[in-house]
């Protein structure tokens, strides 16, 4: 019961972490000074997320982890979160040209489920985790109010920028499959009240996701279409391995280092 | 230039009863982003509860070369100053 909590904050502060983690990349190279703060602001709530979340997971194990192990010692299969987080800034829909528009579209359509999912958790039967959610809540209710934003004006914009957001919807759909999918353990904390199940939020995803896409002109392919899974437990995307390196490097090569 | 996003200039409410104080400037394209951009750019250590945003290029200046027809007369007339009356240790920000 309680590796199935545990197992549910995983997932939870993993997907924080590492979208933080694609974030924190575009420091120093953003398009705007206004955008480089932006995303780094969003990287900074996620982390504290993050932190939030593994915390709790460590005193839930009891095995005397701390968030910092968790998040530094382990390896991609250990890792929880939605293949959708760890896509790269640039993928094959930047047309060559840099990958904002795979950084914009990534953050909105995990921005519109990660609202859905919290606003569930601050009705949770655990206490910690309703205090969490609510939280976090607030910072994703403007992460999400700024990603339908730039997505409506840049679906919107130009046929230039028209064309680099509907290659990275294109892209990216496959992995939002995922995010509805529940599995024994969703089953379990949801039985406890303390998490909602995570497939009923889909339709309503679907609507919000359909009406924001129309306005930016955007063509929403289908629901239906063949989806990506695996992160949920722990099998994961090419990417992953370079992006832990990435971060995991110094507390790997400098166990327990600090500064 | 012209592909530049136009300036505007930021001024932030720290709390209630204070008036809207210039804090600097930044680019959007239009009013909405620049509000956002400055919650992002200026807001980050709990500065304010109010934004106002405002084009730089509407805003009408002074000319430094005016300043002295414009301010030196007042500075010879300490009348007008309110500096005769004790004020209670209470009042802040008046």
């Amino acid at each position: 019961m309680l590796d199935d909590k545990f197992d549910y904050l995983l997932r939870l502060g993993d997907n924080a972490l590492v979208l933080s983690q694609r974030l924190s990349e575009w420091v120093g190279k953003g398009p705007a000074l206004e955008e480089d703060m932006a995303l780094a602001n969003t990287a900074l709530d996620l982390i504290g997320q993050a932190r939030l979340w593994l915390a709790y997971a460590c005193e839930v194990e009891g095995a005397g982890r701390t968030e910092d192990q968790l998040a530094f010692m382990r390896d991609a299969q250990e890792f929880k979160n939605l293949l959708l987080v760890e896509q790269p800034n640039s993928g094959s829909g930047d047309g060559g040209g840099g990958g904002y528009a795979d950084t914009l579209m990534r953050q909105y359509l995990f921005d519109s489920w990660h609202l859905l999912l919290l606003d569930g958790l601050t009705r949770s039967a655990d206490e910690r985790m309703a205090g969490i959610a609510e939280k976090a809540k607030k910072e994703v209710t403007y992460h999400l109010r700024r990603s339908t934003d730039l997505l409506v004006r840049l679906g919107d914009g130009t046929e230039e920028s028209h064309r680099r957001m509907q290659a990275a919807l294109d892209d990216l759909w496959m992995y939002t499959g995922e995010m509805f999918t529940a599995d024994e353990v969703d089953q379990v904390l949801e039985s406890q009240g303390v998490a909602e199940n995570v497939a009923a939020l889909r339709l309503t995803w679907l609507e919000q996701v359909g009406r924001t896409l129309t306005a930016a002109t955007l063509v929403m392919p289908s629901p239906d279409a063949w989806m990506q899974k695996g992160g949920k437990h722990g099998r994961h995307t090419e990417h992953m391995g370079f992006l832990l390196a990435d971060m995991q490097f110094l507390q790997r090569a400098y166990p327990g280092q600090q500064w | 230039m012209s592909r530049e996003w136009p300036l505007w200039e930021v001024f932030i409410r720290s709390q209630h009863g204070l008036a809207h104080k210039h804090v600097g400037s930044l680019h959007a394209p239009d009013g909405e982003m620049a509000i956002n951009n400055a919650r992002d750019v200026y807001t980050r250590r709990n500065e304010g509860v109010g934004i106002w945003v405002v084009k730089a290029g509407d805003i009408v200046s002074s000319s430094p070369g005016d300043k002295a027809p414009l301010f030196e007369p007042s500075n010879s007339k300490v009348y007008r100053h309110p500096t005769f009356f004790p004020m209670p240790e209470e009042v802040k920000n008046l």
